[in-house]
């Protein structure tokens, strides 16, 4: 299986065992997040909040698209898509 | 003073309340959060007071112990203190009594309140041992880390939307920086700006150096307080891009009340975005928490033309909390408000100016803001960097020849 590739940003890194980006699959974004919990525990905890949801500040791009604009975790992913993982907290102006 | 080391004692999320030590850090590691500056209250409330503040130089620097540097200024030692300018003219227009105008237009040495965050940020980036300083930026910011980088002899390097205002460019070129324009919006910038942050190992002022830079931002609030004989204005009507000046003039108010510098009162105190990028203003309006970005930007307003605002939660809460609210007035208002402005007051604001004079009408047509009640507008930065908003938006020049019959004749045409 192919896969897609995650980049993780440094506040998740000492997870990835200092990893910049990572392989993941699955159908979904829902499904992406869920393997990359089976390969680095807690990850899924820091995503997302103790209702699944993603939190507050957590972006995530599929090929630079932002996913809430697009069906949020429903989101479907195909092989050799590129996800971005980024903290909403930067910019100014 | 206990300078040394400064009066700030860690890095704090603002969601979960994790402390982190006092490094190039801005995101928390666990919930990913904001990470914020925590001070030392107690000790500082020993050491400030109006008199030691009023005895210091004209500079936001006079408030040195609520800014997060440990050392002394190294950066911008002359930022900030502009003038708060009562506009009884621009007053008697919106028909209310008491208008003061913050005027950042001339802050020193890029005309925008981008001086006084950059002037933090590269102060502590050079405390944190970094020669190289970068940003993501709509013009402004780019323009003071160029130019304060330049002064300090640190490496630059600012990210823009290629589409900007010629002034905007022009004016962090002429300063030797590295500028590299995205095709892209500010938002596609920023995010960039966020991965490039975590593989190079520079001072990015709204990335990684966001928290320190953040708080520049309080100098406006302290600044307004002094300026209007250490009390508080019963409305203060602020422009929003990310939305992190308004929760920072909030916390400057909260701050000067706890430390007994200003009496407490309530400030309400408004948001203003233009309509054609309003995902903060349309949220409070809608009466909800959840901030719908706005993907394709559209509105002359570059410089707040941020879709995806980081502290748009915090600025929606500050508005809640202080009882403020917010307008999205369209391009045609906000050139109207540049007009009026200059007009009026011979002030030549940037365009997030005239979205802020431009909402000012609109709460005081709905009834916000009442005619004997004291308002401060913050006007942000300078209009000479936005000339293509009111370029044939204004009148036009006669043009005769050099006769002074000719210009008599204009006159008498006039008459």
């Amino acid at each position: 299986m192919m896969g897609v590739n995650v980049r993780i940003p440094t506040p998740l890194r000492k997870l990835t065992q200092d990893k910049e980006t990572v392989q993941a699959s699955g159908a979904t974004i829902q499904a992406i997040v869920d393997d990359l919990e089976k390969q680095y525990p807690g990850l899924k905890e820091r995503l997302c909040d103790e209702r699944g949801e993603l939190r507050r500040f957590v972006n995530i791009y599929l090929n630079d698209e932002d996913i809430r604009f697009a069906q949020g975790k429903a989101t479907p992913v195909k092989d050799g898509d590129e996800i971005s993982i980024i903290p909403a907290i930067a910019g100014g102006k | 003073m206990k300078a040394k080391h400064g009066f700030f004692t860690s890095l704090k999320c603002r969601e979960c309340g994790r402390h982190y030590p006092k490094e190039a850090l801005h995101v928390c590691e666990f919930c990913f959060g904001p990470l914020e500056v925590d001070y030392d209250y107690d000790t500082i409330k020993t050491t400030i007071s109006r008199e030691r503040i009023e005895s210091r130089p004209q500079t936001m620097w006079r408030y040195r112990e609520l800014l997060p540097i440990e050392g002394e200024p190294t950066v911008g030692f002359e930022v900030g203190f502009t003038p708060l300018v009562k506009a009884d003219r621009l007053a008697k227009r919106l028909g209310l009594r008491q208008v003061w105008l913050k005027n950042d237009t001339v802050n020193y040495p890029t005309l925008s309140f981008k001086d006084r965050v950059v002037s933090v940020a590269l102060s502590r980036a050079r405390e944190l041992g970094f020669d190289v300083v970068a940003c993501a930026s709509t013009g402004n910011l780019a323009n003071s880390v160029a130019a304060n980088a330049a002064g300090a002899g640190l490496k630059s390097y600012v990210f823009i939307p290629a589409d900007l205002e010629t002034g905007k460019v022009l004016g962090s070129l002429v300063y030797g920086t590295n500028v590299v324009g995205i095709h892209g919006t500010y938002d596609e910038v920023n995010r960039l700006c966020s991965e490039i942050a975590g593989k190079y190992g520079w001072a990015f002022v709204n990335v990684n150096i966001r928290p320190y830079y953040a708080e520049g931002s309080k100098a406006m609030g302290y600044e307004i307080a002094e300026q209007l004989g250490w009390r508080l204005p019963d409305h203060v009507v602020v422009p929003m891009a990310g939305g992190s000046l308004i929760t920072k003039i909030h916390k400057a108010f909260k701050e000067f009340v706890r430390l007994g510098l200003a009496d407490d009162h309530e400030s309400r105190i408004h948001g203003a975005q233009a309509e054609g990028c309003a995902p903060i203003v349309n949220a409070l309006k809608a009466g909800v928490d959840i901030i719908k970005p706005v993907s394709k930007p559209h509105t002359i307003v570059k410089s707040l033309a941020i879709g995806n605002p980081a502290d748009g939660f915090y600025s929606i809460q500050t508005m809640k909390q202080t009882g403020g609210w917010a307008e999205n007035p369209d391009d045609d208002e906000v050139v109207a408000g540049i007009r009026l402005l200059a007009e009026t007051e011979g002030i030549f604001a940037e365009t997030a100016g005239g979205v802020t004079v431009a909402a000012a009408k609109r709460l005081v047509e709905g009834g916000r803001i009442k005619r004997d009640e004291s308002v401060v507008l913050c006007i942000t930065g300078h209009g000479l960097k936005t000339q293509e908003a009111v370029n044939g938006r204004c009148s036009e020049p006669r043009l005769i020849g050099p006769h002074l019959r000719e210009f008599s004749a204009l006159v008498e045409q006039e008459k």
